[in-house]
């Protein structure tokens, strides 16, 4: 039975399979040997697939027809970001949030793909994508709240056009789809995003989300973050496609493959997604290859998982560096820019610090107003009984 | 809890219509007044849904109105959740209730909550219709109650018609509500006629009001959906019996109307409450405990139960034995303690 149990991914190594039969069938001999009726090719998979390796721009002839203001732009978000990052974790430390996801070497998917949308467009982000709401133009305290421990979301989803942070994995993703779908009936130019993590791709919701958007030409594009991890589980435990972009194909859309930490290059995918989506080109995924620095969230061990040989790789493809190295040598950036980009990160980490330490006031009776429309008669009374409850600790 | 009002227009002669006629006539009426009304499921386009309730519509409509989506309960409900945050007013069909269940993550994690955790900044008027219950010779994952999973998250609310006039004005109340109704329909209801017109349907209730279908002094059977006839037949047959029971049709199991149960009770005085989905924390566990907790010195015996057992929903050739018939309504009430009088 040793042949019926498939081999293991570790003692498989880098695929290699064997030669297929030809996938051509030979010249019928006979009348009525003909292929299956009502059968006949549907579209040609060979446009939708992903580039053969991550699309990059920097260091590469093609950085140079990017707008110099746009690197600029994406360097000094990417600077922020990163210390936004750190911040956010420090404050964990301190008893101010509850936890944080840090995105610290992912900036450059997470800014790309905030500074990638029109105003008319829509975020969906996961837990893990605080950074892209607050480069979208969140307010950097608001988009923490949840995550501060408090019971609701913190930003209306309809001022920046930011839906909420989405915690179960890969649902966030049919609702990317169908505000897209809704979106097109209306004749609107409005496109969404959304973004995912590998782990995520396993997901029925990843399923059903692309299937959906291809069946219903929705302007909706896919932004998976690979980086590398589902808490501890390394992507060669989630999946044996030759790549996530490649997952596209299965749907009828473009995949397409960029280096996650290129903040031009993931801009640059994103940008022509998105246009592809408005100009009612349908759905795209795309795959941006990054790694995740921090372990998965304040309250991981990362050791117990990957090496700091795997780390010290990463760090030394990190999308900041990347980047200053592109602006510094081409002379795009000055040391005052520099040193401004650095005060502007500082003073973001330090409005943080002073509201996040201030405590919040929070009123429990509030727990009770949004359950529904209307509060119900039991609601009522359970909020009376909690009410009575405040004052007696009130008068104690 | 808002109120749709019917259109105005004269009355005109009723005749007889099933409970499906009656709720295609509130989807259609539905679409016809509000562009923001789209229907979504399997099958609902072409075919006009497994059991016609969208017949035609499509065709009237169009298919951006009324969509054959493809065959995945949570796309399903997750895109509708997408495109009521949108402005839109999706009215979602699920095939069967046990094939409801690939949903209830959205259901459960977005759309019961997405209200509230934008502090009211997000409504989901999301309507979920789910035909539910056995009885009309289903094989296995056709048959299921499944109303006690979705009564148990809080930001549902969880409507079931049991007559015609109801199955349209409640559906036209789900539809018209700004917070998501899971929205039952006793599929073995579905054929039961009553006289009603289309034409000038009956005022639309509100939401969580339930009604006394049969006025009784002896005891009150609380009931709804499927069981209602039932619990009609038993009030009759138990005139032989010297009872004179009150019957009383919940509608909406969320929100729960305690004033029209604990009205009838405290007259009363004794209490059965009848469901067909196992009894084991359904709904009548949580209605027996809040008769009890409200109306205890009213009572004069026990809150009793008739339920389905507690097994996985038996194949047709035995599920007459599990549903709760008129005997097993009867059997109950002759235990509530008459000779204590
Ligand atoms: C449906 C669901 N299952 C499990 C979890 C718990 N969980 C939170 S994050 C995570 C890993 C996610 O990995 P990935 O999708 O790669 O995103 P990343 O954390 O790398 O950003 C898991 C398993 C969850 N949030 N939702
Ligand atoms: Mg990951």
């Amino acid at each position: 039975m040793a042949h019926l149990s498939p081999p293991s991914p570790a003692a498989a190594g880098p695929a290699k399979r064997s030669a297929r039969p030809a996938k051509t069938p030979p010249e019928a001999t006979g009348p009525g040997h003909t292929p299956p009726p009502g059968w006949h090719p549907r579209i040609d998979p060979a446009p939708l697939l992903p580039e053969p390796e991550p699309y990059r721009l920097l260091g590469t002839p093609a950085a140079r027809d990017v707008d110099p203001a746009l690197l600029r732009r994406l360097y000094e978000e990417l600077v922020r970001g990163r210390r936004y990052n750190r911040q956010a974790t420090a404050l964990t430390q301190q008893g101010r949030l509850a936890v944080y996801p840090s995105s610290t070497g992912q900036e450059a998917c997470q800014v790309a793909a905030a500074l990638a949308l029109r105003p008319q467009d829509w975020l969906f982000p996961s837990y893990r994508d605080t950074l892209a709401v607050v480069a979208r133009g969140v307010d950097p305290v608001q988009a923490l709240t949840l995550l501060r421990g408090d019971w609701h979301t913190g930003y209306d989803p309809r001022a920046r056009h930011v839906a909420p942070l989405c915690t179960p994995l890969a649902t966030q993703l049919p609702h990317a789809v169908g505000l897209a779908h809704a979106a097109r009936l209306a004749g609107d130019d409005t496109v969404a995003l959304a973004l995912v993590g590998d782990g995520g791709t396993s997901e029925g919701d990843f399923h059903e989300a692309l299937n959906f958007a291809a069946v219903w030409h929705a302007p909706v594009v896919f932004l998976i973050q690979n980086n590398g991890f589902a808490i501890s589980v390394p992507l060669e435990k989630q999946t044996a496609a030759p790549s996530l972009a490649h997952k596209a194909v299965g749907y009828g859309m473009p995949g397409r493959l960029v280096d996650g930490n290129d903040a031009p290059a993931v801009h640059q995918v994103l940008s022509e997604a998105i246009e592809r989506a408005r100009t009612g080109g349908g759905p795209t995924l795309v795959e941006a290859v990054t790694y995740r620095i921090d372990a998965h969230t304040n309250a991981d061990d990362a050791t117990r998982y990957r090496d700091a040989v795997q780390v010290d790789q990463w760090r030394a493809h990190d999308p900041i560096d990347l980047l200053e190295r592109e602006l510094r040598d081409r002379d795009l950036i000055d040391d005052a820019e520099l040193k401004a980009v650095a005060e502007s990160a500082e003073a973001l980490a330090a409005r943080l610090r002073e509201e996040m330490n201030a405590d919040p006031v929070l009123d429990p009776m509030e727990l009770f107003d949004h359950v529904y429309a209307e509060q119900t008669a039991q609601l009522r009374e359970q909020a009376a009984q909690l009410r009575a409850e405040l004052d007696a600790e009130e008068d104690r | 809890m808002s109120t749709a009002t019917a259109p105005a227009s004269a009355p005109a002669a009723r005749k007889p219509a099933t409970m499906a006629q009656a709720l295609r006539q509130a989807l259609h009426d539905a679409l016809a007044d509000d562009a923001s009304v789209h229907v979504l499921g399997e099958d609902v386009g072409t075919l006009g849904g497994v059991f016609r309730i969208t017949d035609g519509l499509t065709k009237e409509f169009g298919p951006d109105r009324v969509t054959d989506t493809p065959l995945a309960e949570a796309g399903i409900l997750g895109t509708a959740v997408g495109m009521a945050m949108y402005g839109l007013r999706p009215v979602v069909e699920m095939q069967f209730d046990a094939f409801a269940y690939p949903a209830i993550e959205q259901l459960i994690s977005h759309v019961a909550r997405m209200r509230n955790r934008t502090r009211g900044a997000m409504p989901l008027p999301i309507t979920i219709r789910i035909p539910y219950g056995g009885g009309i010779g289903g094989v296995e994952h056709h048959s299921d109650s499944s109303e006690a999973y979705y009564l148990h998250t809080p930001g549902l609310h969880v409507v079931t018609p049991a007559t015609v006039a109801d199955a349209y004005g409640l559906l036209r109340a789900s539809i018209a509500s700004d917070d998501p109704v899971v929205f039952l329909e006793p599929k073995r209801l579905y054929w039961s006629k009553a006289d009603w017109s289309a034409d000038a349907p009956q005022g639309v209730p509100p939401l969580g009001r339930a009604v006394v279908r049969r006025a009784g002094r002896s005891a009150t059977l609380i009931t709804y959906g499927p069981s209602l006839p039932v619990c009609l037949e038993a009030a009759e047959a138990g005139r032989q019996e010297g009872w004179d029971l009150e019957v009383v049709d919940l509608r909406s199991l969320v929100p729960f109307d305690d004033e029209t149960v604990c009205d009838s009770v405290r007259r009363t005085g004794r209490a059965v409450v009848v469901h067909e989905s196992s009894g084991f924390g359904g709904a009548g566990a949580e209605i027996a405990a809040r008769i009890t907790e409200r109306c205890f010195h009213h009572l004069a015996a026990p809150v009793l139960r008739v339920a389905g057992f507690d097994i996985p929903y038996p194949p047709p050739m035995l599920e007459r034995y599990h549903l709760p018939g008129v005997d097993r309504v009867l059997d109950a009430v002759a235990r509530l303690q008459w000779e204590a009088n």
